[in-house]
């Protein structure tokens, strides 16, 4: 499978999920913000970090880099996008995924390992997770709190396009273990044609029992099934 | 503009000191050489008062490839990896705009290091505070921590450990110090030392700005009631620069461009091109109308001063000028060549080809102050206590009390905003008694971890000198790492104080005296100063970095239980010191008295024997006996893990609380399966090591036999409410 890691001025996690595309045999690709032509990929990622300094507002200026075109171009053609924390923001910038991410409920940066529920296990991303499997995974960032409105939510819902909530080690969902302030502890969305996952949680931080868990693993090994 | 007594002194230098300045340019200055002598010549760049202390330090040893003197120190870990590291302080900017003042301080240590050719792969911190009843201290601290926090986690560095402290003595003058560790290769390390006539001077990075103005000089300086009016003095960060540049920087040292290269740390264009010219034996000319500016009108004296953040000054083998540009390009940054190198052993600074300035580089390096300070000796303080007649207390009592205080209890509410993960290689986090981060690719991995104790040292300073370093080295042992060498950073308050000069030089004889010792050089460092407002001095806080090597990492040794029924062994012997500790500090108030000795002896014994217990896979978890005594270190080895103690009361000390809360040094904690206890114990006897078997390992509950219980929940909780009350 041919990947892509779109790399802008200020992204930080593109080595990481780069490191984990190979370590599952992903033929990867780094993709520098300025280019104007996307080499051929079944998967892009738009990885974690601080795009642009995250200056105006996160993931606000990547939304109209050069790059950020064609890889609008991809997503509507079907190819597989995914977008992890910083990554996730960008996309939603651009429009391919509704909604917006908040400042963190406490207004604070928030590092550590939470739990998640795999809601929808039936996508090209999830499909080696069980349903309702709980994962816990490391989330690193200060705008996580998902908001969209009625509507988008309803939608969300009735398709079944909620990827992960955020809940405790035994999968109970409310405000408690809900880090960010998200809405209904959404940690991850798809968009309508499922080939697109926006996610603040980080995979590629879980596929080394030295350094985590594996609980990402399955991220990866659903993307090549 | 005339230079009278006031304008000298305005810029921090004695009458005395500008004499000299006359006496070696043969003339009287102008006001920008003037501003640059006072660059140069303030305590942060010159050392003035400690150089003579400093050269005592061992410094060298097998792993040492670059010790104090550059921009860093450098390390060599075996396979051409070498570790470059260094810790930095940046306490009088903190104090003033304590987000900027934190930011910066790690932005500016981070660039000590990528400078080298290294890739930061973590960075520390040790920060103290006022007392948090002080009006300031709630800002200060929130400040700081979103500070540290917001720069190292936009760059994507790992903040992996830390010290967080609060103290009285640091109401009016906190401490920041931030350390950054990176990797290389061995034979890719660049030095600031220039080489070669008419090479390239090239400006890279952001563009030049009226902040920071006068900075160093600023940090050389006491505070008074208006140290607000400072606020112009601290530098503004931009981690998103930085992040550009230091890609930009280790893509430009995949070959061979550069001859030289040197940030623009504290005095700016100032200090970067004198150290080059003066480590080079050269001259060096600056064009300054090419300096790329942020501000319009920009007089070349606020050129030279300035400290605007995230710049670099490289020197460029010829004919390189087009490649190195294009990188910067790349990474949108500015590229400039400003000057050249000359063999006029003198700075030239021109502005539209009109001499500005002029001065002899040995003016401004070696032949800049060196002070003999006068220091005294400690006083040392009799003890009045006797413990008899303290107010009685349940000991459970007084282990809640320090469990849920401010400097014990849990810290994860500052380490939750740092990113301790990205780059995916950091092996343990903070909360143990060390970091560990694996070398990118490889089976091996540095340990680290930062130290003070600033009661210590100013009880007794040669013991706390000594104590802190052992501290350190241990620390680095309990996760089953060699240490291998130090970088220190020495904050003290007004050298020109003899006791304050004394407090230095005794902490420096103790430091000596236990890195030599324990063969643990000292590589690299930064002495602070000044640390006090209106006459009232800190605490002498020399705190120490240390980097330690895992040589073949397998699964991390920290300080949590992991199993029921396992055998609970103190290694090294309790007398039961309690002048100076936690205990009666906290709940007693009382704070004279003398710190535990050190036997670096049985320091070395103790902790050459812990580690290689560790090595044969004998333990389960490991804890050094730190702050708070045995109980402290049990109790936290059972929170945040399933399993609490059940401990035996000990036979021949007859008072429970020295028992129990003494600080003796060189001890350790192990659970052990009981089916190794004898192979541990067989080395340990062997090494003629004194330990004692003080109980097991049990579910749920933290046990002293027939005096406390209480849930291990309980303790946790305890031990992590005091944030969520302040």
């Amino acid at each position: 499978m041919n990947s892509s890691v779109i790399v802008f001025p200020g992204s930080n996690c593109d080595r990481d999920i780069a490191s984990a595309l190979e370590k599952f045999q992903f033929k990867n690709q780094m993709v520098w913000h300025k280019e104007t032509k996307l080499p051929k990929s079944d998967l892009i990622v738009v990885p974690g970090g601080f795009s642009y300094g995250d200056y105006l507002r996160s993931g606000a200026i990547a939304g109209k880099s050069l790059i950020i075109n064609e890889v609008i171009k991809a997503a509507n053609q079907g190819c597989l996008v995914l977008g992890i924390c910083n990554g996730f923001q960008i996309l939603t910038e651009t429009g391919l995924l509704k909604g917006v991410l908040l400042r963190n409920k406490n207004l604070k940066f928030i590092n550590k390992d939470v739990n998640i529920k795999v809601i929808n296990n039936e996508t090209k991303f999830s499909n080696k997770y069980k349903k309702d499997q709980i994962l816990k995974i490391n989330i690193a960032h200060n705008e996580g709190n998902y908001f969209t409105n009625p509507n988008h939510l309803k939608d969300l819902k009735d398709e079944n396009l909620i990827a992960f909530k955020y809940c405790n080690k035994n999968g109970v969902i409310n405000d408690d273990f809900n880090p960010n302030g998200s809405l209904e502890n959404i940690a991850g969305i798809f968009n309508s044609k499922k080939n697109i996952l926006g996610m603040m949680p980080h995979p590629e931080r879980m596929v080394d029992n030295l350094i985590s868990n594996t609980d990402g693993v399955n991220l990866f090994s659903s993307l090549l099934n | 503009m005339k230079i009278t007594n006031q304008v000298v002194e305005s810029h921090g230098l004695k009458i005395e000191e500008y004499s000299n300045i006359k006496k070696l340019l043969k003339r009287e200055p102008n006001l920008l050489e003037l501003g640059i002598f006072s660059a140069m010549w303030n305590e942060h760049c010159s050392y003035k008062s400690s150089r003579k202390h400093l050269k005592n330090l061992p410094t060298k040893g097998k792993h040492v490839i670059q010790g104090p003197g550059e921009n860093a120190g450098v390390i060599d870990i075996g396979d051409n990896d070498a570790i470059i590291f260094k810790i930095e302080s940046h306490n009088h900017p903190s104090y003033i705009e304590p987000y900027q003042g934190a930011a910066t301080g790690v932005g500016g240590i981070l660039r000590d290091v990528f400078t080298m050719g290294a890739r930061p792969i973590a960075l520390l911190n040790s920060i103290h505070f006022g007392s948090p009843n002080h009006f300031k201290t709630k800002s200060l601290l929130n400040g700081v921590v979103s500070g540290i926090g917001g720069y190292g986690n936009c760059i994507g560095i790992p903040t992996v450990a830390g010290e967080t402290k609060f103290n009285s003595t640091y109401n009016e003058n906190i401490l920041v110090n931030a350390m950054a560790v990176g990797h290389a290769q061995k034979d890719k390390i660049f030095y600031s030392r220039a080489k070669g006539l008419n090479k390239s001077v090239v400006y890279v990075g952001s563009k030049t700005g009226r902040d920071g103005i006068h900075g160093a000089s600023m940090a050389s300086a006491e505070f008074d009631e208006n140290s607000e009016e400072k606020k112009p003095t601290v530098q503004v960060g931009d981690p998103f620069t930085e992040k550009l540049l230091m890609e930009a920087c280790l893509e430009l040292m995949k070959d061979n461009s550069i001859i030289s290269i040197q940030d623009m740390g504290a005095a700016g264009l100032t200090s970067s091109s004198v150290e080059m010219a003066s480590k080079g034996e050269l001259g060096i000319e600056i064009n300054l109308e090419k300096v790329p500016c942020r501000e319009e009108n920009m007089t070349p004296y606020e050129m030279m001063l300035s400290e605007s953040q995230e710049r670099m000054l490289i020197i460029l083998e010829d004919g390189k000028e087009k490649h190195a540009k294009e990188i910067f390009k790349k990474w949108d940054l500015d590229f400039v060549v400003i000057g050249k190198t000359t063999n006029t052993n003198k700075l030239t600074l021109k502005f539209n080809n009109i001499v500005k300035g002029e001065i002899p580089i040995n003016a401004l390096a070696s032949e800049a102050p060196i002070y003999d300070r006068k220091w005294v000796k400690k006083k040392l303080s009799k003890s009045k206590f006797d413990i008899k007649k303290l107010k009685n207390i349940k000991i459970e009592e007084a282990l809640i009390k320090i469990l849920s205080s401010a400097n014990h209890s849990n810290k994860r509410w500052i380490t939750s905003q740092y990113d301790q993960m990205v780059m995916c290689d950091t092996v343990q986090k903070s909360g143990a008694d060390a970091a560990i981060i694996r070398i990118h690719n490889k089976k091996k991995a540095v340990a680290v971890s930062v130290d003070s104790s600033s009661n210590y040292c100013k009880a007794h300073p040669l013991t706390g000198g000594k104590q802190i370093v052992c501290e350190n080295w241990r620390n680095l042992i309990s996760v089953g790492a060699t240490p291998i060498a130090i970088t220190n950073c020495l904050n003290f308050g007004n050298p020109e104080n003899p006791k304050i000069m004394g407090e230095f030089a005794e902490c420096l004889i103790g430091i000596k005296e236990s890195c030599e010792y324990l063969n643990y050089p000292v590589v690299s460092g930064n002495v602070s100063f000044y640390n006090g407002t209106n006459k009232k001095n800190i605490s002498p806080t020399p705190v120490i970095g240390g980097v330690g090597l895992i040589q073949k990492l397998k699964e991390p040794i920290d300080h949590q239980f992991k199993k029921d029924n396992s055998s609970i062994i103190v290694v090294g012997k309790t007398f039961g010191h309690l002048e100076q500790s936690v205990l009666l500090e906290e709940i007693y108030s009382i704070t004279d008295g003398q710190p535990p000795e050190i036997n670096l002896l049985n320091e070395k014994n103790n902790g050459e024997s812990v580690l290689s217990i560790i090595k044969n896979n004998l333990v389960n978890s490991v804890h050094d006996v730190s702050t708070g005594g045995i109980l402290i270190t049990l109790a936290e080895m059972s929170m945040g893990s399933n399993y609490g103690v059940k401990i035996n009361k000990p036979k021949k000390l007859t008072n429970l609380f020295k028992y129990f809360f003494g600080e003796d040094q060189s001890r350790y904690i192990l659970e052990v399966d009981k089916n190794n206890i004898e192979k541990v114990e067989k080395i340990l006897k062997n090494n003629n090591v004194f330990y004692e078997n003080i109980g097991s390992t049990q579910k749920d509950f933290f046990e002293i036999e027939k005096e406390m219980k209480i849930n291990v929940k309980e303790l946790y909780k305890i031990n992590n409410q005091w944030y969520n009350n302040y």
